[in-house]
């Protein structure tokens, strides 16, 4: 079972991961955006810590949701909302338990990449977060060791955005151009996933 | 770079425009920049926002006759929800506020989400899309054409209709004509530097030119070797006019992208005259100058936008702004 604790310490390696990989993210947003993915990553979930640290929720639904609200507060651009309907939307989708099954995450992240999609307009293959995020819930299962398959599936789902052709966001400017790099969305969706590979194998 | 830091490159141009203009209200911690006297009492509100790096777009234009309340995002990122409602909230006098939103992902997913926020607190909301960049073509299958020069124009003539206190379905939709009888192409000669990155944010080697630039230094239609001006105007006013094709007079902008001096801009100017006057269109007032800026980027860019007797009365109308002012 997975506790708002687990969901805490999720989001403090999501914190670590994007704080140690902003540059790196920043590059290849140069390359196709306009070279801020890591610094307002960074920015938001900074941000998310401090909240969870001066009012920690009781639940992992409540822990997500505020740390979506914060990323919507904090991040702007498209990231902003985007990361933080995700949040938000998988912590709605958790109700009010105080434990929560590996399984239940699993449905409630397909509840939040799904909203994403929604939100942003974009479908897999356009070369966004979706691209790492679907094949990422598509591999979670019923246990906690899925985490790792889907931490695979993302990096390799952001990997393969590579050869893509940008049809959303800033990157679609380009055209063609936007072909032969990797969408910096879909690599700090990829971080996310495995911050929650990472934090399921701390705590096994 | 003329900075500190790169993390308070916002907030220190925030403490310095508050000092420059005691006339405007700047809240540095929410960035948020309003008239001192708002709310205005009977008046419908104005309010913009968006990524900084394009001064003196947003801030520059808050003042009467104009906007009313403006919001700052981080450079080349949109502003948060929580800025535009309380931008919203600060400005409102009961009469709605219109919201001038720049099409780009960013910006229209957290004014959207704003809207939702503001309504919540019981302010009546209207909203323009500017969209005015020819050199966006293949819009279906990208984020659409993007905000950029007609920005100014929906701000200025919409800002003078609510001055006149026409009612917000009216500013709205003045504001909505603006824009749909607006096209702009712009050219960059050198990329910008972001402060988050350090050094430029793409690769233009010199001796080459990005036709059709937008403000963030995203691509346009195609590099080519270096131009003359007298070449780039023909190029910039002919891929303005192959989609506004005007019947009656227009205001031209020609914009500096920040780097490109005055000289150069009127230079310049003197041949986007010519070549509208080749092509037999009227121009009723020019504006030439600094306006809707990207960092430190070289270029222009230019905006055509085609008006009736009530646009242009409206654009004639007193103005005072930091960037803006003239009747006043």
């Amino acid at each position: 079972m997975l506790d708002a604790e687990f969901f805490r310490r999720w989001l403090a390696a999501v914190a670590a991961l994007v704080d140690r990989e902003a540059d790196r993210l920043t590059e290849l947003d140069s390359a196709i955006g306009d070279a801020d993915h890591g610094s307002n990553l960074r920015r938001g979930f900074t941000a998310v810590g401090a909240a969870l640290e001066k009012e920690p929720p009781a639940t992992p639904g409540a822990v997500l949701m505020l740390a979506g609200r914060q990323l919507v507060s904090t991040v702007g651009g498209a990231s902003g909302p985007l990361y933080g309907t995700l949040l938000r939307r998988t912590g709605k989708a958790l109700g009010d338990d105080a434990e929560v099954t590996p399984a239940q995450l699993a449905q409630a992240l397909r509840a939040g990449v799904a909203a994403v999609a929604q939100l942003g307009g974009a479908k897999a293959g356009d070369k966004t977060m979706l691209d790492a995020l679907e094949p990422a819930v598509a591999a979670l299962g019923d246990r906690t060791e899925s985490f790792a398959a889907a931490r695979v599936a993302a990096e390799q789902g952001a990997l393969a955005t590579v050869p893509l052709l940008a049809r959303k966001g800033r990157a679609s400017y380009l055209g063609e151009r936007s072909i032969g790099h990797q969408d910096p969305g879909a690599t700090s969706s990829a971080l996310l996933v495995a911050a929650l590979a990472e934090t399921a194998e701390a705590a096994a | 770079m003329l900075i500190n830091v790169p993390e308070t490159v916002v907030a220190d141009a925030l403490r310095g425009m508050a000092a420059a203009h005691p006339e405007l209200a700047v809240d540095i911690e929410n960035r948020v920049i309003v008239r001192r006297d708002a709310p205005v009492a009977g008046k419908v509100a104005l309010v913009s926002g968006g990524g900084s790096g394009h001064e003196p777009l947003h801030g520059g234009f808050v003042g009467p006759g104009m906007l009313d309340g403006a919001c700052p995002g981080e450079v080349f990122t949109s502003p948060v929800p929580d800025q535009m409602v309380r931008a919203a909230a600060a400005v409102d006098s009961g009469e709605g506020v219109l919201l001038v939103v720049k099409n780009y992902t960013g910006d229209v997913l957290n004014f959207d989400m704003a809207v939702e926020l503001a309504e919540d607190e019981g302010v009546r909301l209207g909203k323009v899309l500017v969209d005015d960049d020819v050199a966006v073509t293949d819009s279906l299958y990208t984020a659409g054409r993007r905000g950029t020069g007609a920005t100014l124009f929906v701000e200025k003539i919409a800002g003078a209709a609510a001055e006149e206190r026409a009612p917000l379905e009216r500013v709205e939709a003045i504001g909505r004509q603006v824009n749909g009888s607006s096209r702009s192409f712009g050219v960059a000669l050198s990329a910008c530097s972001t402060p988050a990155k350090g050094g430029p944010t793409f690769d233009l080697p010199p001796g080459e030119l990005e036709l059709g630039v937008g403000i963030h230094g995203e691509p346009g239609r195609e590099r080519r070797p270096m131009m003359t001006s007298r070449e780039i105007a023909d190029f910039a006013v002919e891929a303005v006019l192959e989609d506004l094709r005007p019947s009656g007079p227009v205001i031209a902008l020609v914009n500096g992208m920040g780097a490109t001096p005055l000289l150069e801009l009127y230079g310049f100017n003197a041949e986007v005259q010519r070549v509208l006057a080749e092509r037999d269109v009227a121009v009723a007032r020019t504006l030439v100058g600094n306006y809707v800026t990207s960092l430190d980027m070289a270029g222009v860019s230019v905006t055509l936008c085609e008006v009736d007797e009530e646009l242009l009365r409206l654009w004639d109308a007193p103005v005072r702004t930091p960037a803006l002012r003239w009747g006043l």
